[in-house]
């Protein structure tokens, strides 16, 4: 058993924990404010590989490992938690399903400029009544000779009007239920394809989730992803390795929650000495610093079990559950610690626990699958 | 292929406890070094943002030198990370204690055996020691002209420009190349690393291991051991390495 990371996986935390306390960390609290998608940040981490993290270098990619992932999504969220979803949607639930189930003349086409970043990725499963419950999806696909004829409305989709290729999940068989949806890779400025409600969300307020529209829209057949009936299938795979991700976004934010806990508890004086110094502050933070370690290795399992090609489904699920539950309670402790000053939003720790609490809730239909299986 | 105007540069830099993370034990008084995170030396990730930004603009390679334990490998694997070429990790026990007189000398040695190079730069001085004085005595045993306290460096053919900052003054000065320059943190913002570069930084084969066998120079010139001779006097230590028919350089 060996709890030491490699040297590449110390190098990629090294790398973009450097990245995040410099170029995002500053600019979290206005991007929480503002509402304002980071395009220019974007761009230069796509300069650096962040959009392109596990896809192999053949593609465009850095290369790296799960692991290596997982490091570099916590680091990302460490600092700004928004930055740090946009970054995981895009590779793991779009980027990462091109490289899996992708024709090489569709790896060409759409996996080399996204794992470049220069076009940026979404995926779109679901809809205002299929959430958790994908098998009952309404929005439909019907091949009309060499197109596929796309109906029906998306919702909640992260990067949705950012986005320049979105992952569409549509049912091609309704009668099939689940076993009729198939993928589609789908480019923004498709006649019929439309980005309609942007929503004012309680946390993660950078990253722009969306309703995306599609009236007969035409996709080509050739933009298929995968094969026709097994979209669910490929989405739960996509959605295991998402997972991971949303882990790795909540242990972000817990270690920023614990951090600035720290900080405040010794800077901070109260009957002539600091919170620090009071064995209930203690005992929070020794709470908070210890679920993290566990969320920490649940996830880094996970991604261990995916590098070595093993099944983690299961604990994927795990780790996001566990993680994000770790991140809402870490969250709410370190408000406790600030007191009255944890309420303003002057302090990150109120942003914290509005980001942890989103976290704790997405990708809550992936969780019904995972366990599913038990 | 090497064309004429490329330009070789060689960047020396060190691994150094992060000084932010040093406590001072109360009892003793002096640094605690246990647990101390290392980073590589700021301004020398300011001495490789300089020769990246020279080889973007003339072409050629960068080589990164170390001294230090196996794990300043570290140190290298980052400046790898930044875009550099390839790295040297000088690595032996025989090494280790070394002042900055025959740190630089060994850094002599080691500059001898690589291929020709046109351009040293190291950073101003090391935030654990802040002497300052390895960049100059490194140009002294190459016997190569210095210019130190760089903010700004330009390049035409053979001649290189540079600003320096001095105290309350700054000046212009031109030297020509091969030479060796120390910059300051004002010289540029140094880039962050790519995760494209990991993969390569990390495999080892871009760097090359070398121990105090590999630099042909007896063993009592290196590290601690020659050390027992500096304390009595550079004088001495020239004196013993033409005693030897070394050549270890006035300066």
């Amino acid at each position: 058993m060996d709890f030491e990371l490699t040297k590449q996986q110390k190098l990629a935390r090294h790398l973009s924990r450097d990245f995040a306390q410099q170029e995002r960390e500053p600019r979290a609290q206005e991007l929480d404010a503002t509402m304002e998608f980071p395009r220019e940040a974007l761009k230069k981490m796509a300069g650096l590989g962040f959009m392109g993290i596990s896809i192999p270098k053949e593609y465009g990619g850095a290369g790296l490992d799960t692991v290596s992932y997982t490091l570099i999504i916590e680091e990302l969220a460490r600092a700004c938690a928004s930055t740090a979803i946009i970054v995981a949607v895009h590779n793991s639930v779009c980027a990462y399903p091109i490289h899996l189930l992708g024709t090489e003349e569709q790896k060409q086409k759409y996996l080399i400029p996204l794992a470049r970043g220069q076009k940026l990725g979404a995926f779109a499963l679901t809809e205002p009544n299929a959430g958790s419950d994908p098998a009952s999806m309404e929005t439909t696909a019907e091949l009309q000779g060499k197109h596929y004829i796309l109906n029906g409305t998306k919702i909640f989709i992260t990067s949705g009007s950012s986005a320049d290729i979105v992952i569409v999940m549509a049912s091609t068989d309704r009668a099939r239920r689940g076993r009729g949806i198939t993928s589609f890779i789908v480019e923004k400025g498709l006649k019929g394809f439309s980005v309609g409600k942007k929503e004012d969300k309680l946390g993660i307020r950078g990253s722009d989730t969306c309703e995306l529209i599609f009236e007969n829209c035409a996709v080509p057949v050739e933009n298929v992803l995968g094969s026709p009936g097994e979209g669910l299938t490929s989405a739960f795979t996509t959605l295991d390795t998402g997972r991971i991700g949303v882990g790795a976004q909540a242990l972000g934010v817990a270690q920023a929650a614990l951090d600035e806990s720290v900080r405040y508890s010794k800077e901070r004086k109260q009957f002539g000495k600091p919170l620090a110094n009071f064995q209930a502050i203690q005992w929070m933070i020794a709470d908070m610093a210890t679920e993290i370690a566990a969320a920490r290795f649940l996830v880094h399992r996970a991604a261990w079990l995916k590098d070595q090609g093993r099944p983690f489904s299961t604990e994927g699920s795990m780790a996001k559950l566990y993680a994000s539950e770790v991140a809402m309670r870490a969250a709410l402790k370190a408000v406790q610690i600030h007191g009255g000053y944890g309420c303003m939003k002057d302090y990150k720790v109120e942003r914290f626990l509005r980001d942890a609490k989103v976290i704790e809730i997405a990708h809550l239909c992936a969780i019904f699958s995972g366990f599913a299986k038990f | 292929m090497t064309k004429k105007k490329d330009l070789h540069i060689i960047v020396t830099i060190k691994q150094v406890p992060d000084t932010h993370e040093v406590r001072i034990d109360p009892k003793t008084n002096s640094l605690i070094r246990e647990g101390v995170p290392s980073i590589v030396n700021p301004e020398d990730l300011n001495a490789v943002e300089a020769a990246l930004q020279l080889r973007e603009k003339h072409g050629g390679s960068i080589t990164i030198i170390t001294m230090g334990p196996p794990q300043a490998e570290d140190a290298l694997a980052e400046a790898l990370a930044m875009g550099a070429d390839r790295a040297v990790l000088l690595t032996d026990r025989a090494f280790a204690g070394a002042d900055t007189l025959v740190t630089a000398f060994t850094l002599s040695r080691v500059i001898r055996k690589l291929d020709a190079f046109q351009l040293i730069i190291c950073g101003r001085q090391a935030i654990d020691g802040d002497t300052a004085q390895v960049g100059p005595q490194l140009a002294g045993f190459l016997n190569i002209p210095q210019v130190t306290y760089a903010t700004k460096l330009a390049r035409k053919d053979s001649i290189l420009t540079a600003e320096r900052s001095l105290e309350d003054t700054m000046e212009t000065v031109q030297v020509k190349l091969p030479a060796l320059v120390t910059v300051t943190g004002d010289i540029n913002q140094p880039r962050n690393m790519s995760l494209y570069n990991i993969i390569d930084a990390c495999s080892g084969s871009r760097i090359t291991r070398w121990q105090a066998k590999d630099l042909d120079v007896p063993h009592d010139m290196l590290g601690l051991s020659s050390l027992r001779i500096a304390h009595l006097g550079e004088k001495n230590l020239h004196a013993r390495a033409a005693e030897k028919g070394d050549d270890y350089p006035r300066q």
